[in-house]
């Protein structure tokens, strides 16, 4: 059947043919390089372009709709509008650490890209740590939030980034642990590994009690993580004006613009190899007829379809939630959230031990 | 040394005391003020530690301008004064002058006054919840909230041929009758309203998050309401019965049924169920009302020159965001002497450093969100 690992087979095999392996390597790199930005790019505009329509659905209004048919071009024209925007750096910021910081913001989003499979063979790096990687790597995400408001040199910027920093570091506890339930029941931190456990039915359908809790911990915590709405602390417009980018502008803010869209597109995917099977289409037991059918699908559809409705759904969060206040925020990580993650670990590791699952 | 010096020197960047203690504004520019209001709070990490007030930045000086206007001008400079309830306004000034000339008001006009007012009074609440919600990150329920608020908007601009400063009123009734379409309009947002209001309760008011944010905070003691001059809503959720329409009835209010809201709860919470359960008890009024206009003219017969007797008059009635005075010293010209409005707005601000130390920053912003503060009122 087609796929797009063949496309990729037919490339490496043609390099390999026409030139030397070191050349084949580092022109593979570039191309996976150009993939990524490529990639980044179309996302930050759908994923921009996608919340505006889905607010505007759920505020009863129409949304963009007049540049370009249906609206669809609305994300580029405002691009356009931040490339020319001028960027302004305060007088008083620390002037290096002000222009690095949405610049980490963006290398931790693309960096995340690595492991994650998009479509069956489709994966730029297939590291036999995936998941691990992963964790380790968006926590560097908060390094650039707190030197964008330290830098800034505004103390509404501090504020948000104190809170910022607060946040996603407690929230990766348990967004770690809650992946931990996962790397229990397949015996594998490679992502490959664990979408290949999931042939005979997504974690979520036969991982019981275990999973379906690690599974709601886990939206909860990256969408802490990504500071979106109910937990967008960082910003909180309505008491910190736009809290650790208020200094920002142009070219610079978009770049954390994008980091937060791209972002949540990662942790998205993420949940959706963990918990939902990646590209792995909806398969029953041994009932083939139906798992046949399920393959005609392609893969990148379902990854790609998963991944859009667990962004949905933390759209959806975002314009039907109020805000937490930052005490109540952390008494739901420390109180409640890691102590349950804590226990359902342990639920989880019995059940793997014991063969409970199916 | 000038006091906005001293603010900016306060607030400059990288300011941080011996204690800890930073000084940050929240405003004139801010999105949580909802206007021109400057607060400069005093912070202890994201604890409140003093917040301060300064006004100002809006005032138009309403109340020196109504001098030189004379007594069918002055009214409509006070839509412009608390915009969200501005027919109330008129109706407060209204009432100040035909009391000083002792004009009687048709019946007619007087329902449809009260009609006006309990429309306006629901439009106010409406978008005081949008806003409410959007101060604590909800942002949906502001477009929910004007959804309803629109087709009233849109029933006042039939009648009145305003949307906002609908200049509605003249000493001795009402400028001009009735829309022909008036009553349909009406029943059809009631019945519009009744569809719609569970959404309300299931958005927000029923949500975890919002309670949390709402219940015990911002507490505000019957005591400390009273001592305040807090009126309206706010006053109401301390359990501090202050409705004017209850305690001093102006034109036919006695006549209606209708309940004083009181909560006991004394914090956010009970602040924001006074409005929500106030807006059922404008709807109540509205319903009772709009059956039995009574016939005849909708403007007592006055002269074309109005010149009030030489004294002082006042009069006070129940605005959305609680008790309006108007206070007249006529020397017996065609203009005022002298005209003070007691607003709402300028006393319930006054309680907000009190009920906001030691609470979050956070917080702060809810907590402005439940006195329902209109700038332009503050400053006149």
């Amino acid at each position: 059947m087609w796929s797009l690992a063949h496309i990729a087979n037919e490339i490496h095999q043609w390099l390999n043919n026409t030139f030397n392996p070191t050349w084949t390597l580092i022109i593979e790199m570039v191309l996976a390089g150009v993939a990524v930005i490529g990639l980044f790019a179309a996302l930050g505009l759908v994923l921009v372009l996608m919340e505006r329509r889905v607010a505007a659905w759920i505020q009863i209004r129409l949304g963009p709709n007049r540049v370009g048919p249906l609206g669809l071009l609305q994300s580029m024209a405002d691009t356009l509008k931040l490339i020319v925007k001028e960027g302004l750096t305060p007088d008083g910021a620390d002037k290096v650490m002000f222009n690095i910081a949405p610049f980490i913001a963006m290398i931790v989003a693309m960096l995340l890209m690595a492991p994650i499979a998009f479509a069956k063979d489709f994966q730029l790096w297939d590291l036999n740590i995936g998941v691990l990687y992963v964790t380790a790597v968006s926590s560097i995400m908060v390094i650039s939030i707190l030197m964008a408001g330290w830098s800034s040199n505004n103390k509404y910027s501090l504020m948000g980034a104190m809170r910022s920093g607060a946040q996603i570091v407690s929230y990766e506890l348990s967004a770690g642990l809650s992946i931990m339930t996962i790397i229990v029941l397949t015996g594998s931190l490679q992502v490959s590994d664990i979408i290949q456990a999931q042939s005979n039915g997504w974690w979520i359908f036969k991982g019981h009690l275990p999973v379906w809790i690690s599974f709601i911990i886990f939206i909860i915590a990256v969408t802490a993580e990504t500071n979106r709405a109910p937990f967008d602390l960082a910003e909180a417009e309505s008491e910190l004006t736009a809290g650790f980018h208020t200094e920002y502008s142009g070219m610079k803010f978009a770049l954390f613009f994008l980091a937060e869209y791209i972002n949540v597109f990662i942790v998205c995917a993420i949940g959706a190899t963990l918990f939902l099977g990646g590209w792995m289409p909806l398969h029953f037991g041994s009932n083939n007829a139906f798992n046949n059918a399920m393959d005609y699908i392609p893969s990148s559809v379902w990854f790609f379809g998963k991944t859009f409705f667990l962004i949905f759904l933390i759209m959806w969060f975002r314009w039907t939630f109020p805000r937490l206040r930052i005490d109540q925020l952390l008494n739901l990580e420390w109180k409640y959230l890691l102590p349950i993650s804590m226990f359902n670990l342990l639920l989880a590791t019995a059940m793997a031990i014991l063969g409970w699952h199916f | 040394m000038y006091r906005e010096t001293e603010i900016l020197q306060q607030t400059s960047p990288g300011i941080i005391g011996e204690t800890g203690e930073f000084t940050i504004n929240v405003g004139p520019q801010h999105p949580a003020t909802h206007g021109v209001l400057h607060l400069v709070i005093t912070l202890s990490g994201e604890t409140i530690k003093k917040v301060e007030p300064h006004l100002g930045y809006i005032h138009r000086s309403i109340e020196k301008m109504c001098e030189s206007l004379n007594y069918r001008q002055f009214i409509y400079v006070t839509s412009r004064m608390d915009y969200l309830s501005a027919h109330i306004n008129n109706h407060a000034c209204a009432l100040c002058v035909e009391k000083g000339l002792q004009i009687e008001v048709p019946p007619r006009a007087q329902v449809i006054r009260i009609l006006m007012d309990e429309l306006t009074r629901v439009a106010s609440h409406e978008l005081w919840w949008g806003a409410m919600a959007m101060d604590l990150g909800a942002f949906t329920p502001f477009f929910h909230a004007f959804r309803e608020r629109e087709s009233i908007n849109e029933i006042m601009e039939e009648t009145c041929g305003a949307r906002l400063t609908m200049n509605y009123i003249a000493p001795g009734g009402v400028v001009q009758d009735l829309h022909p379409d008036f009553q349909r309009r009406v029943k059809e947002f009631l019945k519009l309203y009744k569809r719609k209001i569970h959404e309300y309760d299931e958005l927000v008011t029923g949500n975890i998050i919002f309670q949390n944010r709402m219940k015990g905070i911002g507490m505000l003691s019957a005591k400390d309401a009273i001592s305040y001059g807090v009126t309206g809503p706010a006053a109401r959720g301390s359990n501090v019965s202050s409705d004017i329409r209850k305690i001093q009835p102006y034109e036919i209010y006695d006549k209606l049924e209708f309940d004083e809201v009181l909560e006991t709860g004394c914090d956010s919470f009970a602040r924001y169920m006074v409005r929500i359960r106030e807006m059922q008890q404008s709807i109540r009024i509205i319903e009772q009302l709009i059956d039995n206009i009574p016939e005849g003219d909708f403007q007592a017969k006055t002269k074309a020159v109005l010149k009030l007797p030489k004294g002082e008059f006042y009069t006070r009635v129940e605005t959305a965001r609680g008790e309006l005075g108007v206070y007249i010293v006529s020397e017996g010209g065609t203009t005022p002497y002298r005209i003070k409005f007691r607003s709402p707005g300028f006393s319930n601000l006054s309680v907000l450093d009190h009920i906001a130390r030691g609470s979050k920053i956070g917080d702060l912003v809810a907590m402005m969100g439940t006195l329902d503060l209109v700038i332009p009122d503050i400053d006149r």
